[in-house]
């Protein structure tokens, strides 16, 4: 299991723009990559990236093998109401990596 | 024995870079060209709304930082849709793309990213209304992302 590190805010008012700083632990393996005997280690990247909050997909991002390993992203949405920030990493092979957090919208 | 000079030590060094580099195909500026015409669809981007925050010298194409924002109000009737990132002289010209909605509050991101080489970054942005917008920024690398290699 990945190691997911989130920071995110506990507290909110409605409307207020709050940020997400999120890293996952992963080795983001490009495919370009050869071992000493020339051969390619195989692809795994963590390909898709989706933020859910209150009824809707607030935030999604596409990687490609040029993000970094250890994936980094800093981003942003609007808080509407108290409830499940669930962020969700979708890895190459299918397999999905998913961490959720709780905010409170006064 | 030859002692090993700093000088040969460094040649060496660069000739298995090479080595390294020669089976790996890389993106050219007209891959990116082709990337950005898939975008565009024909239409012209502007600079002005995006900018995008890069370094200008990296160590490491390893793991460079940037942040890419966009100014936009994010209502329903004006806000940024997509924001791509793309590399001309990667493996691979697309870096990495970002989706919002008006519930996204701000069309803002920060990210690490490999460069296998010193090159230009491009950030495109789509908004609602269909326009365009372009932020190019040169970086250049000291010690290369051989083959875009992990850590």
């Amino acid at each position: 299991m990945a190691t997911i590190r989130v920071r995110l805010q506990k507290q909110a008012r409605a409307g207020d723009i709050v940020t997400v700083r999120t890293l996952i632990q992963h080795p983001m393996e490009t495919g370009f990559r050869r071992d000493e005997t020339g051969k390619l280690f195989a692809r795994n990247i963590l390909k898709d990236f989706t933020c859910h909050y209150d009824g809707a997909v607030v935030f999604r991002a596409e990687f490609f093998p040029a993000v970094a390993a250890d994936p980094f992203l800093a981003f942003h949405f609007v808080a509407t109401r108290s409830g499940p920030v669930e962020l969700r990493w979708t890895e190459d092979s299918g397999a999905v990596f998913s961490e959720t957090m709780q905010i409170d919208v006064s | 024995m030859t002692r090993l000079t700093r000088r040969a030590a460094l040649g060496a060094g660069s000739a298995t870079l090479v080595l390294a580099l020669a089976p790996t195909s890389r993106a050219t500026p007209k891959d990116v060209e082709a990337a950005m015409a898939d975008i565009l669809k024909g239409r012209v981007p502007r600079p002005g709304r995006i900018k995008l925050d890069i370094p200008r010298l990296a160590e490491s194409g390893l793991n460079v930082s940037l942040d890419v924002s966009v100014e936009s109000p994010m209502t329903e009737a004006d806000h940024v849709t997509t924001i791509h990132l793309l590399a001309e002289q990667n493996p691979l010209p697309a870096i990495a793309r970002y989706h919002f909605s008006p519930r996204s509050g701000r069309a803002s991101v920060s990210t690490r990213i490999r460069l296998a080489d010193s090159q230009i970054v491009t950030a495109l942005c789509e908004m609602n209304d269909g326009s365009v917008w372009i932020d190019r920024a040169e970086v250049v690398i000291t010690i290369m992302a051989c083959g875009l290699e992990p850590t």
